[in-house]
């Protein structure tokens, strides 16, 4: 039976093309031939516009290295990026558990419905609304003073943790449905096994239910980490003066300044550092799995 | 069997495409690139223009000046008017990205401010490559509500009393402009950066955030969480007149940046009579008094549009009075070098805050 479709998957595979044409077509168009003028973009002094006198140079990529201000900004970035994704751990995974492993039926569909909402709902839209929360003498300042007794004085916004509550938020339901994917896979057997054999609670979740579900936190962490460290709006909108970051400064280089070739090297920079850091964490992390 | 009914589809596409890029050509539009909420997209306008001509008005918007010259490079024969401040028109004209004028076709150019029309930002070789419209003012703002009389001093802005309640505009150019007058330097000709970078420095703990549009700033007085920053004067008059909230401009003693703002027709234009008639009504003293009165505006290049407001107006009373003729510095033209030094300086400000 098995051989039967392999083989019948190989012939299958020539009347398949049509069907694969659009998807790599899309591909190419899309993503590769963009991406590829972006390179070509980096290594030239000047955008070929409007008659402009360009050449190839390194410069845009040395710019980098010879000003401290653009690592000093990729290490800010990197932070945040690690501490978004952090966060996302803390209040993803115990929730993506919950809804795999405790909540059945109506319930989890509910609160699943829950965490995909923010999909649903304009990026810039949640942004704004969490300004709307944060600023003083906004919903959560006039909540809490309603209810406390003594005056306190909340303003978040404009602050560093500003920008992460905005981001966590946006980002929280990749860690909770690549974790629920891979917890809900897990037997429920081998956690019975476990306890039967006397193994703790704690035990249980450390030797049979983290180590089993890694592939779903690796892959979420992965999903968070990377736009994080390049993101722009949330920053810029959240942060006030403490918001410029990486991507706000490549976001400068095109929308403000008009130096494609500057903010694609920079941006071919983040990228080469990205996949260092996820080449670097893979075996780590494997190993830990 | 089926990769021609694909290539079927896909030409039945393009063929779609294409019939509606004709259709859109036929209509007799005017393409105007201007900021969000600056005149030329007001609803009563565009009506008022429309049915005196017969042309139809598509707007389109950018946030700074930079991506407005981004959008003239990369959509060229999009655009028949765009707005372009004197001090970016020669940059403008040397990428050919706008064409020269036949100010004869413009009935009200004649009343034109002789010193305006003739700027030589906006006339090379002989010829005009921009119709000045309106002028104003980068000066500061207040909160009307924090503050028992305003203030005469840039000085203000470094008051202790303001810490975190300060504001100014994310712009390299404009902040470092700003630090020029605040340290009491030409802003043309800064010849101290490092007494600009110290003034500035010290300003940077004082603020609360950066603003990119007016939207930005006036929601920060509407919900009282400024004191003083940065503001044009037209759009100080707009939050005052059109939305009601408590500010007021102020032009320090030190003196104030002042702008022109110039109406230029793109190289490629696909309808330059549509577009000289919209820069002559843009012009008109008729639209400006409305304009002035329903939404408020900066002052009108065109001296007949000043002299129909009435006599106590801001516009004409204040901005028209010698005495601030006399404080405030015209924006000369800025050389790519110095943008980016002056983009360097104000970066490296950014992130020294963190």
């Amino acid at each position: 039976m098995a051989e039967q479709l392999a083989t019948g998957s190989r012939r299958a595979l020539r009347p398949a093309l049509p069907l694969l044409l659009p998807a790599y077509l899309w591909l190419t168009v899309a993503i590769f031939l963009p991406l590829s003028a972006m390179v070509f973009f980096s290594f030239m002094t000047d955008l070929p516009l409007a008659g402009k006198e360009w050449a190839f140079t390194l410069g845009n990529y040395a710019a980098f290295f010879s000003q401290s201000l653009y690592s000093k900004l990729l290490f800010a970035s990197l932070r945040l990026g690690l501490e978004v994704t952090l966060w996302c751990v803390v209040i993803g995974y115990p929730a993506a558990y919950v809804l795999a492993k405790v909540l059945k039926g109506r319930s989890r569909e509910a609160i699943f419905l829950l965490v995909i909402l923010p999909f649903w709902s304009n990026g810039l839209v949640r942004i704004f609304s969490w300004a709307m929360v944060l600023r003083e003498g906004g919903i959560l300042d006039t909540t809490l003073n309603a209810v406390l007794p003594s005056k306190i004085n909340i303003d978040l916004m404009y602050s560093y943790p500003a920008v992460i509550i905005g981001l966590v938020h946006s980002y929280v339901p990749y860690m909770v449905l690549t974790c629920y994917l891979t917890l809900q896979a897990i037997d429920d057997s081998l956690i019975e096994a476990g306890r039967s054999l006397g193994a703790s609670r704690l035990q249980v979740l450390k030797r049979v239910i983290i180590p089993l579900s890694m592939p779903g936190l690796i892959a979420g962490a992965a999903l968070i980490f990377v736009p994080v460290v390049g993101s722009f709006m949330e920053p810029r909108i959240l942060g006030g003066r403490t918001g410029t970051f990486y991507g706000t400064v490549i976001e400068d280089q095109f929308v403000a300044v008009f130096n494609w070739p500057l903010g694609a090297a920079l941006s071919f920079i983040l990228l080469a550092v990205v996949l260092v850091i996820l080449g670097l964490a893979a075996p780590v992390l494997r190993r830990a799995g | 069997m089926r990769m021609p009914r694909l290539t079927a589809f896909l030409t039945a596409t393009a063929v779609l495409v294409s019939a509606f890029t004709l259709a859109a050509q036929a209509a007799e539009e005017v393409h105007v690139l201007n900021w969000k909420g600056y005149g030329a997209d007001e609803p009563w306008a565009v009506a008022n223009f429309e049915k005196a001509t017969g042309f139809k008005v598509v707007n389109d918007f950018f946030n700074s000046e930079q991506e407005m010259l981004t959008k003239l490079r990369t959509n060229p024969g999009l655009y028949d008017v765009v707005m372009i401040n004197a001090a970016f028109n020669d940059q403008a004209m040397a990428g050919k990205l706008i064409q020269p004028i036949d100010t004869s076709k413009l009935s009200n150019y004649a009343d034109i401010a002789k010193d305006k029309a003739g700027s030589p930002m906006l006339n090379h070789d002989g010829k005009v490559y921009g119709v000045p419209w309106v002028w104003g003012l980068t000066a500061l703002a207040i909160n009307e509500k924090s503050f028992d009389k305003p203030p005469t001093s840039i000085a203000e802005m470094w008051d202790p009393a303001h810490k975190g309640r300060v504001i100014i505009r994310d712009d390299a150019v404009e902040a470092v402009q700003f630090g020029a007058i605040a340290s009491g330097q030409n802003i043309n000709d800064i010849k101290d950066m490092e007494a600009v970078k110290a003034k500035l420095t010290s300003l940077m703990p004082q603020i609360k955030t950066f603003w990119s549009s007016e939207n930005d700033w006036n929601q920060m007085v509407a919900s009282n969480q400024i004191d003083i920053g940065t503001y044009w004067s037209g759009s100080a008059d707009r939050a005052k007149t059109h939305f009601k909230l408590p500010v007021s401009l102020v032009i320090p003693q030190e003196g104030a940046v002042a702008w022109l703002d110039a109406f230029s027709i793109p190289a490629g234009s696909k309808n330059v009579a549509g577009a000289e008639a919209f820069i002559n009504y843009m012009i008109d003293p008729k639209f400006y008094v409305e304009w002035v009165t329903k939404v408020g505006a900066p002052v009108s290049a065109n001296t007949k549009a000043v002299e129909a407001l009435p006599e106590d107006a801001f516009n004409r009373k204040v901005m028209g009075s010698p005495e601030v003729a006399k404080r405030i510095q015209f924006q000369a033209p800025v050389t790519d070098e110095q943008r980016e030094k002056y983009l360097a300086l104000w970066q490296e400000l950014k992130v020294n805050v963190k």
